[in-house]
């Protein structure tokens, strides 16, 4: 698929449809079709945008101009003078009284494109994941050829440093950096490991690409492998994705037939083995040094860091981990270069971001988008807005360990840095969409339960301070809460934070920072009201 | 398949490859592609390709490839059946019962005019 470089958004409220948008849409599909130049441009419906008076509204990105009435037979001029002229047609543009109130979000978003990039994604949902052919057909194996035979490793790692490829596992760590430590690092011997335990409830990325594209995993495991001088890797899948690891064997298979896996890659004198490496059920085997520890046969439990396994890593050997998207950013960054990864996205977070969408919305699904979109534009452009007559209050990012972020938050950038300055993560990149009938209290205790049964128990701030946490959060929800408990909340939220042996227990306060820092009114209601606003808690302790 | 040994064998075996589905599409082959992710799978899509396969066979029809994929995004439209005639623009449905499919091969595969009614709009 190539990147669009406009694109067209139709307003769906009941109004517009009224007033024949589903025939703006068909014409606009088929005016560009007959232009050809309908590859190259994006066409949505996208819900309710807040603006009925001027409707069907046509609005093209990255230009941000809004069309309004739009007859049917308005398409045309559209089509041929904006779309494939790049003129603007003034006549045909909403009024600007029309730009204010709800919609000047549209606006405001000038000379960006939240349009789809499929990096990723690519070829999930179009190939035949059990035949090597359609992988070839697409470009595949392509990069690793041309690594083996015309780079050395130092370009290698070089190249995805310039890229500003960040991992795309939660954290955000750059990616270039960890290959370079890893090649840096003495051992007999080194390991890829790929990490595809995704285990964050609602987020499935990860399954999506292995399942609809494992090849494209193996090869950038090559690439990592000759750029940090590594012999053999192993894919860690979550033991749920059964199809995913079916998938996965049958394309490792296919490429030891092929000679893209085994010894003397193409005749390079680099030999590099793949396993495929079943998890069984436990969240922690995601944290990398708990995976590693996995691998060799002991209970899933993190190590104390430092060492990292960038120097002691699998069997005590030098051992870089990825995460399964940023794995599969490799292959295209070194084929179409690293100044081409870097025009997408923002500055500090280059490239793109799948998001899955879940909750209260109309349509959800797997998107892959640049990154430093919005959460409104997410929400209207591809979830197609809230469900019918529901307001959106939060969204719980990237599974347990993200963060809720409030409906003030919704026109924030979505990369690595604003959400860092706005004192949110964007985690694994699940996206949850709720409406106002989800109570905060209630989702921060589903949360920080999820954290005490999957706690290890091997640091105590962490065994006991989820426990805690859950306790007060239960009472709280019971309608026996106390004032005092919020400060207790926010004192383990910061022992979690900062006593933690690793990311599990570091995380698992955010929910209730969250809570605390953005819905404190509501959680007091609880307190001093005894009353659960959004009608959600039991309030089973409190008699009238 | 042979042993790659170089940038140019690879580049050989694509050509090759390319050739050959080249060579089927002039021919006007028919293709039928399932999303046969977890998310299809789980929403239907093993009994939406029985339902193809079957009426393939009842009706003996010849010069059709179904194959399976992933998962392409569209969650909330499973099963997905894309269905492409020859060298023709791919058209996809979505919510594909076996119903559905039946009447998607009836009317489109084998009669050639697409069912509006189940295609999917981005």
């Amino acid at each position: 698929m190539k990147p669009y470089r406009s694109m067209v958004l139709v307003s769906s409220d009941t109004k517009s449809l009224e007033s024949g948008a589903q025939d703006v849409f068909r014409n606009l599909q088929e005016q560009t079709r007959a232009l050809g130049i309908a590859d190259e441009i994006s066409l949505s419906m996208v819900g309710d945008v807040g603006r009925h008076d001027a409707v069907p509204l046509v609005i093209v990105y990255p230009e941000a101009v809004i069309y309004g009435p739009v007859k049917p037979g308005d398409v045309q001029r559209i089509v041929e003078e904006h779309l494939y002229k790049g003129r603007v047609v003034p006549e045909l543009q909403a009024s600007s009284r029309e730009l204010s109130g709800r919609i000047a979000w549209l606006s405001a978003r000038k000379g960006t494109l939240p349009a789809e990039n499929r990096i990723v994604l690519e070829r999930a949902g179009i190939i035949d994941p059990t035949n090597i052919e359609d992988y070839l057909l697409h470009n595949g194996y392509e990069a690793l050829g041309k690594v083996l035979s015309e780079m050395t490793p130092a370009q290698v790692i070089d190249e995805v440093k310039a890229s500003g490829l960040r991992g795309r596992g939660g954290a955000g760590f750059p990616t270039g950096m960890k290959w370079g430590f890893v090649a840096k690092a003495e051992g007999a011997k080194k390991y890829v490991v790929c990490n595809a335990d995704e285990s964050e409830p609602g987020t499935f990325k990860d399954r999506v690409v292995l399942e609809g594209d494992p090849h494209s995993i193996i090869e950038a495991m090559l690439i990592a492998a000759y750029a940090v001088g590594a012999s053999e890797g192993y894919i860690y899948v979550r033991g749920e994705y059964v199809l995913a690891q079916e998938r996965l064997r049958t394309a490792i298979h296919q490429a030891e037939e092929m000679g893209f896996l085994g010894d003397n890659i193409f005749g390079s004198g680099f030999s590099f083995h793949l396993h495929v490496h079943s998890g069984a059920g436990a969240y922690i085997c995601g944290e990398e040094t708990a995976l590693i520890e996995s691998i060799e046969g002991k209970r899933g439990e993190p190590r104390s860091r430092p060492p990292y396994p960038t120097t002691n890593g699998l069997w005590g050997m030098p051992t870089l981990v990825n995460n399964v998207e940023t794995l599969a950013n490799i292959p295209p960054i070194l084929r179409k270069g690293a100044a081409w990864y870097k025009a997408i996205g923002t500055p500090s977070s280059p490239g793109t971001k799948v998001y899955t969408i879940m909750g209260h919305v109309n349509v959800t699904g797997l998107i892959e988008v640049p990154m430093g979109i919005t959460l409104r534009e997410v929400i209207a452009i591809y979830a197609k807005g809230m469900k019918p007559g529901r307001t959106f209050k939060l969204a719980q990012t990237g599974g347990s360990s993200g963060s809720i972020i409030p409906a003030s938050l919704q026109d924030t950038p979505m990369d690595f840095d604003s959400f860092a300055k706005a004192g949110v993560a964007l985690g694994s990149g699940a996206l949850l969409i709720c409406d106002e009938d989800t109570c905060v209290v209630d989702l921060a205790k589903v949360l920080v339960n999820f954290f005490r049964v999957e706690s290890c128990g091997k640091c105590t701030p962490c065994r006991i301070g989820n426990q805690r946490a859950y306790t007060l959060l239960t009472n709280i929800a019971n309608g026996v809460g106390k004032l005092e408990d919020l400060e207790e909340l926010r004192t383990l939220n910061d022992s979690l934070t900062q006593l933690s042996n690793c990311g599990l227990g570091q995380t698992a306060g955010t929910p209730l920072r969250d809570v605390l820092n953005h819905f404190r009114a509501e959680v007091e209601a609880h307190i001093r009201l005894k009353v659960c606003p959004s009608g959600v808690c039991p309030m089973s302790g409190h008699k009238n | 398949m042979d042993k790659v040994k170089s940038l140019e064998d690879l580049k050989r075996i694509r050509e090759e490859a390319l050739k050959k589905r080249q060579a089927k599409n002039v021919s006007g082959q028919k293709e039928i592609v399932v999303g046969m992710g977890t998310v299809g799978i789980a929403a239907g899509a093993r009994q939406t390709l029985k339902a193809i396969l079957e009426y393939i066979e009842e009706h003996n029809l010849t010069d059709i490839v179904v194959r399976q994929t992933g998962n392409i995004g569209l969650d909330s439209m499973e099963p997905i059946v894309q269905v492409s005639l020859g060298e023709g623009e791919k058209v996809t449905y979505g919510k594909v019962t076996p119903e559905i499919a039946r009447q998607i091969m009836a009317e489109h595969v084998v009669g050639g005019s697409v069912v509006k009614a189940f295609v999917v709009q981005s």
